[in-house]
């Protein structure tokens, strides 16, 4: 039977440690919503996520409520829209539609976002796929709830790089199009590589074609808890690597248990199948949930110090082998997010001078899953996010992971400004870009072949 | 409500009577206690029951915000969480 110091560990870790499930995100596909006229296509659209997801929020709260347990956030993933709205969308306008009546429905079953305004194009773009990227930066200047993301590359078809330089364009038009709202639009965009079909994450989620008609996946979180951990193990003296791994590791199974049996919950009365649980520690940009500060107690003084990127390989891999045991299926990006605005503690670093982007790209060689959140000049051009963009798929594709660009360049500020987006957005300092070019090289047309998958050495 | 177990944590500053009045409600709405354990931590009063819903009517919720009315009352704080989280936590 449960004794009470078990009780009182959970509970502080609820109160103290800012313990929550980050997301409870519904799949929906939306394969059997496309139809050759476009008011019928939003309309069945508008029916079925309805239909599905109309008792998500409520099921959520109850859940939250009766295991006392915080739950952030109620979201749904769609079937990638390019392909839904593929045989009745003539224009880009035509995809805004559909990206209205989406924010529509969201805010009808009171979710805060719907991802999967995206298209899969990671080797080749069909003209729907250009037909939506080009509407992305209207569709959401016009939309409040709705993420949009492009996958431009994989480790088994290589890198679009016409792809890619339409990003950089696209990226600034969204700038552009919100530059009224601190550029806010490209924080609903993101653009990666080796996207997995089960994400539950903002702003990559979408739902898969591999996957079933509805899913529900989950995503845990708790930067927090495992901090704490780490402070209490360290009061006896420093501890060695042995003794940092099996905390991080038993955090980390206390976490996704908390993660999987919410998620049986809402399956269960949700009537839909469980998915999967994203192991990702992600932060919030609450003081103490955050992914720095537990770089900072596994011992370097801020993030960007020499050191960083091994610790965070550490804390990756060690959130994997726990949470891997607590649960029957993992899935989505399942590692340490590290998102500069969202996370306190690298906001801190950033503006201590410690971190730069060169930096974060080495990072995010080992961990989930990209630059993420990082406010950049507004005066960066459309070729230097391209080229960003590609240095980042290049990442994903030679190790086989995924890695995403969500760079945010801010219409009218430069290095040194502020920016500031908001509840769980955060705020960000616009962080410096190498001013050298790369025009010639993200102007070439055509793509980066796939690498060889043998003789790795 | 069906059979569920559910755990119900009391923390505040220690005051005469902390129990009698939360077992004096839990008699009153049907719940049966099936543990009890209690500790003082620092003047600090920690308790936890485990108790069994089967035999109330009340629905969860109800009892929950009952609950926060006699925790209120008595200057403590009242939890009350179903027993899965703790069980999923701590055991394999």
């Amino acid at each position: 039977m449960i004794n009470i110091s078990e009780v009182m560990e959970t509970n502080k870790m609820i109160e103290r440690e800012h313990l929550d499930v980050r997301t409870i995100t519904m799949g929906i596909s939306l394969l059997d919503c496309a139809d050759a006229d476009l008011n019928e296509c939003c309309r069945k659209i508008h029916d079925k996520i309805y239909r599905l997801a109309n008792n998500l929020v409520h099921t959520g709260d109850e859940i939250a409520r009766q295991f006392g347990i915080p739950i952030v956030n109620k979201r749904i993933s769609i079937t990638p829209v390019s392909i839904v709205g593929s045989s009745c969308c003539k224009s880009s306008d035509d995809y805004v539609t559909i990206c209205r009546t989406l924010d529509q429905v969201a805010q009808e079953v009171g979710v805060n976002f719907i991802g999967g305004f995206s298209a899969i194009v990671s080797k080749g773009m069909t003209r729907n796929d250009e037909m939506l990227i080009r509407a992305i930066p209207k569709a959401l200047a016009q939309t409040e709830r709705i993420c949009a993301s492009v996958v431009v590359g994989s480790t088994k078809t290589g890198i679009n790089m016409d792809a890619v330089s339409l990003m950089g364009e696209v990226i600034k038009a969204t700038a552009r199009e919100t530059s009224d709202r601190d550029s806010l639009g490209c924080a609903k965009l993101v653009v990666l590589c080796n996207a997995p079909d089960d994400n539950p994450f903002m702003a990559g989620a979408f739902h898969g074609v591999s996957e079933a008609e509805a899913v529900i996946n989950v995503g845990v979180s708790g930067p927090g808890v495992v901090k704490h951990a780490l402070q209490q193990m360290d009061e006896r003296g420093l501890a060695n690597f042995e003794t940092l791994c099996e905390t991080i590791k038993r955090t980390a199974f206390k976490i996704t248990r908390v993660g999987q049996l919410v998620a049986q919950e809402a399956a269960k009365r949700l009537h839909v199948p469980f998915g999967i649980i994203d192991l990702s520690l992600a932060p919030t940009p609450a003081i103490g949930d955050s992914v720095a500060d537990i770089l900072k107690c596994i011992g370097v003084e801020q993030p960007g110090a020499p050191g960083t990127t091994a610790a965070l390989a550490l804390l990756n891999d060690q959130v994997k082998k726990g949470g891997v045991m607590a649960s029957s299926y993992v899935g989505g990006l399942s590692g340490a997010f590290i998102p500069v605005s969202e996370d306190q503690g690298m906001i801190d670093a950033v503006e201590a001078g410690a971190l730069a982007i060169e930096k974060l790209e080495a990072m995010t060689c080992v961990c989930s899953v990209g630059l993420d959140m990082i406010a950049i000049p507004g005066n960066t051009s459309a070729h230097t996010i391209a080229g960003i963009i590609a240095d980042e798929s290049a990442i994903g594709m030679v190790n086989q992971k995924t890695t995403a660009v969500r760079v945010i360049p801010v219409v009218g500020k430069s290095v040194g400004d502020t920016v500031e987006f908001g509840g769980l957005l955060g705020h960000a300092p616009v962080m410096a870009v190498n001013p050298f070019a790369c025009s010639r090289f993200v102007s070439r047309t055509g793509r980066i072949p796939a690498p060889i998958h043998s003789f790795k050495n | 409500m069906n059979n569920q177990r559910a755990i119900i944590t009391v923390v505040g500053k220690d005051t005469i009577g902390i129990i009698a009045k939360v077992c004096t409600y839990l008699a009153d709405s049907g719940i049966n206690i099936l543990d009890i354990s209690q500790t003082i931590v620092q003047d600090f009063f920690n308790m936890m029951m485990i108790v069994d819903f089967s035999k109330t009517d009340k629905e969860f919720d109800q009892i929950a915000d009952e609950l926060d009315v006699v925790g209120a009352n008595t200057g403590v704080q009242i939890k009350c969480q179903l027993e899965d989280i703790f069980d999923k936590m701590h055991r394999i």
